[in-house]
């Protein structure tokens, strides 16, 4: 019996380290594995939740634009984005039900603290059993400009992109009607869905930003565009063009006139920079069939434009819908069409943010740099751990071409269409749009400009949408310039 | 028999307190670091839980002290961390279970105590060799009689008389255990004697193979009957072991290990139920069956003590909330959320130490009942430690029992303290005959 009663605890003992075994192997060697099972959703959620997600601050490195916040609920941290609607579009929101946007899902590495570089400091908070914190990311985000932005917007719909042209950071970002990403980032699943549906729901797509994320006609804006391809192809401010009434356009009975039917002022031959200063539709109407839609095309594909609407060809730190220029092919038995397009119509299409990279690169000597928001990353004890530095996107323009375009612009803003944006003591360059789309609607007022011309520190493009608060008398000039001048004024008395 | 080569223990009062203070000193330091970690506060119901804790550590302590003075020192203690951990636990998992476990935790205390007291030396209990194994019998099937028997989670095991709702398998099993002991002592050389044989294995005469028929089909029937997996796994594995150590007979083992095959072949044809069983086990975390219910839940166990790692969230610092029934079969699973590998490893060392100190309790007594009695009891207590931690962390299929000392459960805790009563007692030898140990 002895014997047997030894055997069996002996037998006993190996089915213990069996067991020990296997609590080995669940807990340590196959725990990575079972986090990461698709039935394991709720623990992923409180484990993302249990992580003190890093800042995303503006570029005064005080302004905090999206924080963590202790919750008393089963999940750790709460998101708070304390201006609200303001900053929507840069922040994004933090959902989980419907996930992140924006800076919260590209930045999410940092600011969830999964990066590599913040890893020495994740470590020493495990070991010391406090809850993981993330890096913050300090944005190129000017929060006087924002709010001067959103002010001078008002109600109108429409969007307003600002960036400073020597670094591509971007200064400002914001659109109307925007939305609030605390209801969506909270931890009540009702309220994020209703916030989600209401925001679907809403004609005016409130989640998709009209500064960056829509497209438009850019109308007139796009002249500058014209000019430039008419400079790299030997045409100087003071080639004269034909200035007829109207433009007989090619194959069909069409034709083309100026805003308001009017002839422009100049004679029956105009320079390319009066033609420019008085927005003619004829005079470049012209100037887009003598190109040819090659031209137009490379020169807009230069400045970041992109044949077709995908995303991407402009690197950006959030989701930007770059400008559309068809292929050239597309113009092969459409020659119309390459007038029209040459004044921002027919399927040429923009947004603020890629009208003031144009404007941007002008400003900057023919150097568009990259678009920035973030510049810096921080570790949770505030070491810098990682530096973006400025990057040349592309050089649409030569330094001599961007002067003489930029002093054309100048004189639009002095004796032209945009002299609502002058500013007194400063040289603004800038360019008027107002874009027609589709029958009996009210057109969208464009201003696209920078300043100071001679050295910009700022370059800004707003859209008003739909005739703003002027109707069918709208017009670029008397809409969307004065919203313009007062981010520039903001900028430059900062 | 030759003298048992285990030397019986002599008293160790100092050791014995020092462990009884250590256990009371894990137990209720586990439920307040439970308070804190989940609301971070001490927990209001300090006083009461921790008299509870205290004054039950104590009054055992004092009764061993009195009517076992020669125990292994560390039994009762073992126990006592075990049945602080799991209190911490559910506490931790829900406060309104927490007083209950609390109240059954008082009564299995004063269970332990009257045991203690009433079974002054274990060889009265040879004496009731058929009233106990009857009564065992009636207990086990009991919940199959209408009117009282209840189905919960699947398996008939629950009586429901009034408003008592209780599980009268817990202690039948501790029944039958002592049943067995005094059965297979009184025929031993019976079943001992092999005439027949298959190859090497030498056989006993058919008519003494007669109880392992039975006890098989005993078994069976509660597989069949109460459709209890678990429960039918561990009385015949208890059997079988009580069974090869009174006999010294390795057949039995080979035999009981066919007639388990057996039966469990057969109970895969049959039922559904066993058929999902295995499949839940195989296939737990099969992306294509996960989200399924059965699946589902034996997935959340291992994600929570996935979740646990090497140490732990912490004691109230996990979900263990999303594991299902995680005051009770998968309690084990919710320890390892929150206390780690470290935690779960450090459990199962306890359990081991438990079940060792048993059977050196079995070793060192020195009539045949004793030893078979702490044999078969510590083998109760490590199947079926090792039928649950096995389930739930899938080396064997999973069937519902208690971790023991640890779950959630009023006849869980009541019964196994009774038998570590009996364990303690044969570890002890008979209570002296004046309390204060004149000699």
């Amino acid at each position: 019996m002895e014997r047997q009663v030894r055997q069996l605890a002996l037998a006993l003992g190996v089915l213990f380290v069996i067991l020990i075994g296997q609590v080995t192997y669940i807990q340590v060697v196959s725990a990575d594995r079972l986090a990461d099972n698709p039935a394991n959703a709720k623990r992923q959620l409180i484990a993302e939740y249990e992580v003190n997600r890093g800042q995303i601050l503006a570029a005064d490195r005080r302004t905090v634009l999206a924080l963590s916040k202790r919750s008393p609920g089963e999940l750790r941290f709460e998101r708070r984005y304390p201006q609200g609607e303001l900053n929507g579009y840069v922040t994004g929101y933090y959902s989980f039900v419907y996930g992140r946007s924006r800076l919260e899902e590209s930045f999410n590495g940092y600011l969830a603290g999964d990066a590599p570089q913040l890893l020495p400091q994740t470590l020493a908070d495990m070991v010391l059993g406090r809850p993981k914190r993330g890096g913050s990311i300090i944005t190129s985000i000017v929060p006087e400009l924002q709010e001067a932005a959103a002010q001078a917007l008002g109600d109108l719909p429409g969007g307003v992109a600002a960036i400073d042209p020597r670094t591509g950071n971007v200064l400002t970002l914001v659109a109307n009607p925007s939305y609030d990403p605390n209801p969506l980032s909270s931890h009540d699943p009702a309220e994020i869905r209703r916030t989600w549906e209401e925001l679907n729901a809403d004609p005016d797509k409130p989640l998709r930003s009209r500064a960056s994320d829509e497209l438009y006609p850019p109308g007139s804006t796009f002249k500058i565009i014209d000019a430039a391809a008419a400079l790299a192809n030997g045409y100087g401010p003071a080639s004269t063009w034909p200035n007829p009434h109207v433009l007989d356009l090619p194959d069909t009975n069409e034709t083309l006139s100026n805003f308001g039917g009017v002839t422009c002022s100049g004679g029956s031959r105009i320079t390319l920079a009066d033609a420019l200063r008085q927005s003619c539709n004829v005079v470049f109407g012209e100037i887009g069939l003598e190109l040819g839609a090659e031209a137009l095309a490379e020169q807009a594909w230069a400045f970041g434009f992109a044949p077709t609407s995908t995303t991407g060809d402009v690197p950006f730190d959030v989701p930007f819908q770059e400008g559309v220029f068809p292929d050239p092919s597309y113009f092969e038995d459409r020659r119309p069409a390459v007038a029209l397009s040459a004044i921002g119509q027919d399927n040429v299409a923009a947004n603020p943010l890629q009208m003031a990279l144009v404007a941007g690169a002008i400003g900057n000597g023919g150097v568009m740099m990259r678009p920035r928001l973030v510049t810096e990353v921080r570790a949770p004890d505030g070491q810098v751990v990682e530096t973006f530095e400025p990057e040349i996107f592309s050089r649409p323009m030569t330094e001599v071409n961007a002067a003489l375009l930029t002093a054309m612009m100048i004189e639009v803003v002095e004796g032209g269409t945009g002299t609502a944006a002058r500013i007194s003591g400063v040289s603004v360059a800038g360019k008027t749009g107002t874009a027609q789309h589709g029958e009996g609607a009210d057109p969208h007022a464009w201003f696209v400009s920078f300043a100071p011309a001679d050295d910009p520190q700022i370059a800004v493009a707003v859209i008003v949408l739909d005739g703003g608060s002027l109707g069918s008398e709208a017009t670029g000039g008397a809409l969307a310039a004065p919203i313009a001048r007062a981010v520039m004024e903001a900028a430059l008395n900062r | 028999m030759s003298q048992a080569a285990v030397p019986r223990g002599r008293a160790r009062p100092a050791a014995a307190i020092a462990f009884t203070v250590l256990a009371l000193v894990i137990a209720v330091g586990a439920y307040v670091l439970a308070g804190l970690g989940k609301r971070g506060n001490v927990p209001a119901t300090i006083a009461l839980y921790g008299s509870i804790f205290a004054i039950g550590f104590a009054a055992a302590a004092f009764t061993i002290r009195r009517y076992a003075p020669s125990a292994d020192p560390a039994l009762f203690p073992t126990a006592a961390v075990l049945t602080g951990l799991g209190f911490a636990m559910i506490f931790r998992l829900s406060g309104g279970l927490a007083a209950e476990q609390a109240t059954w935790v008082a009564i299995g205390l004063a269970a332990f105590c009257v045991t203690l007291f009433v079974v002054r030396d274990h060889r009265q209990l040879d004496a009731y060799t058929y009233t106990i194994g009857l009564l065992g019998i009636v207990l086990l099937l009991l919940p199959v009689v209408p009117g009282i028997g209840r189905t919960i989670n699947g398996a008939r095991l629950w009586v429901k008389i009034g408003p008592i709702g209780f599980q009268p398998s817990e202690i039948g099993k501790v029944l039958i255990v002592v049943f067995l002991a005094s059965y297979l002592t009184q025929k031993r050389e019976l079943l001992r004697v092999a005439t027949g044989g298959v190859g090497p294995l030498r056989l006993p005469p058919a008519k003494h193979l007669m109880p392992v028929l039975l006890a098989w089909g005993a078994s069976l029937a509660v597989l069949f009957i109460q459709r209890d997996l678990g429960a039918s796994l561990l009385y015949f594995g208890i059997f079988v072991v009580m069974l090869w150590v009174a006999t010294g007979r390795a057949a039995y083992l080979v035999i009981g290990g066919l007639l388990f095959a057996i039966g469990a072949w057969v109970g895969y044809q049959v039922f559904d139920h066993v058929q999902l069983r295995v499949d839940v086990w195989l296939n737990a975390l099969d992306p294509a069956k996960v989200f399924d219910v059965g699946y589902g839940q034996l997935a959340q166990a291992q994600f929570g003590m996935g979740t646990g790692g090497l140490v732990g969230e912490g004691l109230g610092r996990g979900s263990p909330g999303l594991i299902p029934f995680a005051s009770t079969d998968f309690i084990f699973a919710a320890i390892g959320e929150e206390l780690g590998m470290l935690g779960t490893a450090g459990i199962l060392l306890l359990y081991l130490l438990l079940v060792g100190k048993g059977l050196r309790a079995a070793l060192a007594s020195p009539d045949a009942f004793g030893r078979l009695l702490a044999t078969g009891l510590s083998t109760a207590v490590a199947l079926q430690t090792f039928v649950i931690v096995g389930g739930v962390t899938r080396v064997i299929p999973l069937t519902g029992v208690t971790l023991p000392f640890v779950s959630y459960g009023g006849s869980s805790l009541v019964s196994n303290f009774v038998l570590l009563a009996l364990l303690v007692r044969v570890s002890s030898g008979p209570a002296p005959v004046r309390p204060k140990g004149g000699g």
